[in-house]
């Protein structure tokens, strides 16, 4: 089992492989190569810092965005998201202006509403997964206590992509999932128990 | 429930071992920090702080080799500070698997360099220290060098300063509380926290676990960091966790 973790100069990929790699996975294949992407069996996209910025990056790899959808939605990888890996698979996003997503599950990502005062943003530490009564992940997400940190939040246009909420001055979406696509808002490389064995579940996880 | 105040310790590290300063001079030697923070992993902290307080003194490489070592071992959030002045410093701490780095006497003689940090790895990554001692009524100053030096600069505007150039929260310390074990500087903390929008984490003086609890519900704080209290065995995470939570706090069980 090759897992292919694609490198597009978004950070974090060090936490992510070494997460993966105590979840168990053997292949981890740190990678900005569309090639590697094809080949591989399972696929995780990270990602920190602005979605703007993280588009950019993705799409600046020549053949990535292809080769993305062509091993996901044709030859039926596994894909997780992780932060704005997940955010990204939205149709836009709404942070510095509106930048295009991978449009995988139909939504915007837009600025966490600070309905009060003591809301405090970035939405820091850590917070309730608390899943539905659908489970669109298939069994992939449990619900715990996972550490998010974001100041944007994924609004699927459609209520049945959504796999968990969390709160934070009202709900927010900590999941979503759709096929065998899933994207996590929260990261599960720095959730320790909980996260370790969200990964762990990814790598046998047959959507 | 809702975001879970967080229980961060710190360890104070110098020349590659763990140490803790009594107001930062007289220094103990409390061990190898990629063994305490392992322990600090599995003990459930919320995040964990490194200080390197050698770093004006001393080499870098040192410090990004612990960092690297306790990233591979360790899957909770972690923050390094100390000697951080460019974002090539930042860019190479968060290379090692840093998740953020704090900001320290750089923000105070070049603000920007927050505005720098938060522009190319995002605003997630960034703690802006808020060192600061208490001056009169209501009014606390920014020291620097480990609280020896004042510079005239207001504190509070200071920390808005900071948080307005993109920082993504702020780790306020009363340099008149640091290693006194006798409770935050309350008054200063919830000044911040009730001006800023981001999340404040009060740091300095904890001797107690109503300490911690205090910082939340009476500094508004959103984290509360120490230090001695969790490295010398008085009080474990878990106890951190629970008394917040019988102070009616959202804590990790």
């Amino acid at each position: 089992m090759t897992l292919a973790l694609i490198d597009y100069g978004a950070g974090n990929l060090h936490s992510v492989a070494n997460a993966l790699r105590a979840a168990g996975a053997e292949d981890v294949k740190t990678t900005a190569d569309p090639a590697v992407v094809r080949a591989a069996d399972r696929i995780v996209l990270p990602g920190v810092g602005s979605f703007k910025a993280c588009a950019k990056g993705l799409w600046a790899i020549p053949g990535m965005v292809e080769a993305m959808n062509e091993r996901v939605h044709v030859g039926g990888a596994p894909f997780l998201g992780i932060c704005v890996g997940m955010q990204l698979l939205a149709t836009r996003g709404l942070e510095h202006g509106s930048t295009k997503g991978l449009g995988w599950i139909a939504g915007e990502v837009r600025l966490i509403e600070r309905t009060d005062p003591a809301i405090k943003i970035p939405h820091m530490g850590w917070n309730d997964v608390s899943l539905g009564r659908k489970d669109p992940a298939h069994g992939l997400v449990e619900a715990g206590e996972a550490y998010f940190l974001h100041s944007y939040h994924f609004v699927p246009d459609e209520g049945q992509d959504v796999a968990a909420m969390t709160d934070h001055g009202g709900g927010l979406v900590a999941a979503v999932a759709r096929d065998n696509v899933v994207g996590v808002q929260f990261h599960p490389e720095k959730s320790q128990a909980f996260g370790l064995a969200l990964l762990s579940r990814f790598l046998d996880w047959k959507p | 429930m809702t975001v879970r105040v967080r229980v961060i310790p710190c360890l104070d590290v110098a020349d590659g071992r763990v140490v803790k300063g009594v107001n930062f001079v007289d220094l103990k030697d409390a061990g190898d920090p990629v063994e305490q923070a392992r322990a600090y992993d599995a003990a459930g902290a919320d995040e964990l702080c490194f200080l390197d307080i050698s770093a004006s003194h001393e080499g870098r490489g040192t410090l990004l080799d612990i960092v690297q070592r306790t990233a591979e071992v360790c899957f909770m959030p972690l923050t390094v500070g100390g000697g951080v002045r460019t974002a090539e410093d930042a860019r190479a701490l968060l290379l090692a698997g840093a998740d953020k780095v704090a900001v320290n006497s750089a923000a105070v003689s070049r603000p920007e360099v927050v505005a720098d940090i938060a522009h190319k790895f995002g605003s997630q990554c960034i703690v802006a220290s808020v060192d600061a001692r208490k001056v009169g009524e209501g009014r606390w100053e920014i020291f620097t060098h480990g609280g020896r030096r004042p510079t005239g600069i207001d504190a509070l505007e200071h920390a808005l300063k900071l948080a307005d150039l993109g920082a993504g929260e702020l780790l306020v310390t009363s340099m008149d509380g640091d290693g006194t074990q006798s409770g935050y500087d309350l008054e200063l903390t919830r000044a911040i926290a009730d001006s800023v929008s981001v999340p404040v984490i009060a740091s300095g003086g904890v001797g107690t676990l109503d300490h911690l609890v205090q910082g939340v519900t009476r500094g508004h704080a959103s984290a509360v960091l120490a230090a001695s209290i969790f490295h010398f065995g008085k009080h474990s995470i878990a106890e951190a966790h629970a008394a917040l939570r019988s102070a009616g706090l959202p804590a990790r069980a």
